[in-house]
């Protein structure tokens, strides 16, 4: 029999059934739902009047629409100012309710980005299969979990029936062998990727991460890796269980105890790809050559390393391609030509999915440690990804960091990084961010988003223009 | 789930690689908890000069006359011609929603990104990839040619042009048969409660842990 990969393994495991047509029944187990795309789904079920299949699966937070400033939290779901905010917010809360699902509420402690919680309360385990509706629900292939986002209609179908019907993507294995240099990040390979293959380059694939180089990467630093893999046009990211994933897991509240550790250690340890197995496509790079990235357009593949200039549409020989880039530096603001360095800043953001963890926190907070944001910078904000993420930074002591650098600390949820409560982008502002779209207007009406790491964000907001984030770790060392 | 069989509609050509749905539904729209309502919403950002709002009367906005369906000539359009990668970002199903209510009954582009190709199936919109050259020649004939329709047929799985020319395309065939009846997918699966519930038991006795009750 030949190998079989991560991914083969996981949609084994799960197979309900193989339908004639090609299609597949796939059992869920974990479903993590939010404001946005969830709403619907429920309405649906009460029209045909059913019930959850499995009531358990199933955990929900709010996070999208929550204002992250501490006087609009103070009051709960009342105190939210944005009255179509307010309703879908309340909306989840009432389904919750209804149906019986565990919610970690706005003021639950434990609240916060759908895709922080998860793995922050082991609700996320190796082996799962996780979806949610929301594209970014990739993260949790972290931890060896066959985890992807899913449409409204099929939130609902999850929730009636526990299975989803699919079909089977292909595999594709990234391998980014080497040490990664000082100051290089998760952020900064999975932009590189983003770079190398395009947007589309990962679509119908699930995309396993592998070399030495991921190998070593905390579980933070993973998930930052595996959140993007949709921004590479793949509904799946994966790497393999190890160690470093079993000691993560461990303890968290939901994960498993006693005897059922033992068994489920077991199982984890076989989570990965098989020698013999063979991908349909393989793509690698060397972490050596990789450099800070920044994002200098409206895609996430419109990125170069920090040290280059904004392209020129004139020298590219696809003319599809030198339309969109016109398109975008017109959009962005830019010269063709220009040094990314150039680039003048209005606002830093550091937070979303992909970078509001604590090890993302505390790369920013020492780079911006004994600094002070630029003058020319509006607004510097830190938005950590959960209740529990921000009791852990203050325990550290990195609030009063950022406080002390003229940076904002603000309350968990997605903010800025979509823009849909009142964090938000001005018409023509550049902004530094951590998040994992740099689409137009995503952060706001006309706003122009240049998607970073958080040490390079953090070196952007007190030097008010991007700035190869080594340098100035060289003048601290 | 609304059927589709075959559908005949003036198309309107998008001529723009990856659209994504932010671009297709501004994310102030999604805090709707309804599934209608979303079509005057549709490429708000390109479609008007201000700044759109939820809930907000968008008759007397100003509009970006430059953009395709702003033009008198393409008034009425119910098929719409794009590039590749059409729909990449979100997993937002309001972004079929949005296409649906304005109007479309199917989009033709040389790719789509995935989940969004997913989310059109699942309601009555058809998705068509065409080849890139095939695609090339459509937009150049809808844009010599006002009014050009096109005749969607999913049955024989063509796109047949005014002048009888015939493009064939794939679609899985589960996904066929649920358009062409218009069939509801939670109720199909049901139909299969008990294979799941077998499977289920044997899932728990492999893997126990992943049973256990949530903490609250
Ligand atoms: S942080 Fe951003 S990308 Fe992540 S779930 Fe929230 S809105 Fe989506």
């Amino acid at each position: 029999m030949v190998g079989r990969t991560l991914y083969d393994k996981l949609w084994d495991d799960h197979l309900v059934k193989s339908r004639d047509d090609g299609s597949a029944l796939l059992y869920i187990d974990r479903q993590l739902l939010h404001e946005v795309t969830s709403p619907q789904a429920f309405e649906g079920l009460r029209l045909a009047g059913r019930k959850p299949w499995r009531i358990n699966a199933n955990l929900a937070t709010p996070d999208h629409n929550v204002p992250t400033t501490v006087s609009e939290r103070k009051e709960g779901i009342e105190g939210i100012v944005d009255p179509v905010s307010r309703i879908q917010v309340q909306t989840l809360d009432d389904n919750c309710d209804e149906f019986g699902i565990v919610q970690y509420a706005m003021k639950d402690i434990r609240q916060g980005i759908v895709h922080v919680v998860g793995p922050e309360q082991g609700a996320t385990l190796p082996g799962m299969t996780v979806v949610c509706g929301d594209s970014h629900t990739a993260t949790h292939g972290a931890f060896g979990a066959l985890a992807h986002g899913i449409g409204t209609s099929e939130v609902e179908h999850v929730l009636a029936t526990q299975c989803l019907v699919a079909k089977k993507m292909k595999n594709m294995r990234v391998r980014v062998e080497g040490e990664l240099g000082r100051g290089v990040t998760a952020k900064d390979i999975v932009l590189a990727v983003i770079g190398k293959i395009g947007t589309a380059g990962g679509t119908g694939c699930a995309i396993e991460f592998t070399g030495s180089a991921i190998e070593s990467l905390s579980m933070e630093g993973r998930m930052t890796i595996c959140n993007m893999a949709i921004e590479a046009g793949a509904r799946v990211g994966l790497v393999a269980v190890d160690r470093n994933t079993i000691d993560y897991v461990k303890g968290r509240p939901c994960a498993p105890t006693g005897s059922d550790w033992e068994a489920a250690v077991d199982y984890w340890l076989t989570l990965h790809t098989d020698v013999d197995a063979v991908f349909d496509y393989e793509v690698e790079l060397a972490a050596e050559d990789i450099k800070p990235q920044v994002t200098w357009g409206t895609s996430p593949e419109m990125v170069a390393a920090v040290d280059r200039c904004v392209p020129d549409p004139e020298q590219e020989d696809d003319e599809t391609k030198a339309e969109g880039i016109r398109r975008a530096l017109t959009y962005m603001g830019l010269e063709a030509g220009q040094a990314l360095t150039s680039i003048q800043l209005d606002r830093v953001f550091i937070g979303s999915c992909t970078n509001s963890r604590i090890e993302d926190l505390r790369e920013a907070a020492a780079v911006v440690k004994g600094r002070k944001v630029a003058e020319t910078i509006k607004q510097a904000m830190v938005v950590p990804g959960s209740g529990l993420v921000k009791k852990q930074a203050e325990e550290e002591g990195l609030d009063q960091i950022f406080i002390e650098a003229g940076l904002e600390w603000r309350e968990p949820g997605c903010s800025m990084c979509l823009a849909m409560n009142a964090d938000r982008l001005g018409e023509g502002e550049h902004c530094a961010s951590t998040s994992n779209r740099n689409f137009e207007g995503r952060q706001g009406f006309g706003g122009r988003t240049h998607l970073v790491s958080p040490a390079m964000a953090a070196a952007a907001a007190v030097t008010g223009r991007f700035i190869d984030v080594r340098d100035l770790m060289e003048e601290s060392a | 789930m609304k059927a589709f069989t075959s559908h005949t509609g003036v198309v309107a050509p998008l001529d723009r690689a990856n659209v994504d749905t932010d671009m297709i539904i501004p994310k102030q729209f999604l805090k709707s908890i309804k599934r209608t309502g979303f079509g005057k919403n549709l490429f708000d950002e390109l479609r008007y000069l201000d700044e759109g709002k939820p809930d907000q009367d968008c008759t007397g906005r100003p509009l970006n006359k430059e953009f395709v369906l702003n033009q008198p000539r393409y008034a009425g359009v119910s098929v719409l011609l794009a590039r590749k990668n059409f729909g990449c970002g979100s997993s937002r199903e309001h972004a079929p929603w949005a296409l649906d209510d304005y109007g479309f009954r199917c989009v033709i582009a040389p790719s789509f990104a995935d989940i969004f190709f997913n989310n059109c199936f699942k309601n009555g919109l058809l998705p068509v990839v065409l080849d890139e050259q095939t695609v090339d020649q459509l937009f150049s004939a809808c844009e010599a040619q006002e009014g050009y329709k096109l005749t969607i047929d999913l049955e024989r799985q063509v796109v047949v042009t005014p002048e009888g020319a015939k493009f064939a395309f794939e679609v899985d065939p589960f996904r066929k048969e649920c358009l062409l009846k218009g069939l509801d997918e939670i109720g199909l699966t049901l139909q299969e409660s008990a294979t799941i519930q077998t499977f289920e038991v044997s899932h728990e006795r492999k893997f126990p842990w992943l049973f256990a009750e949530l903490r609250d």
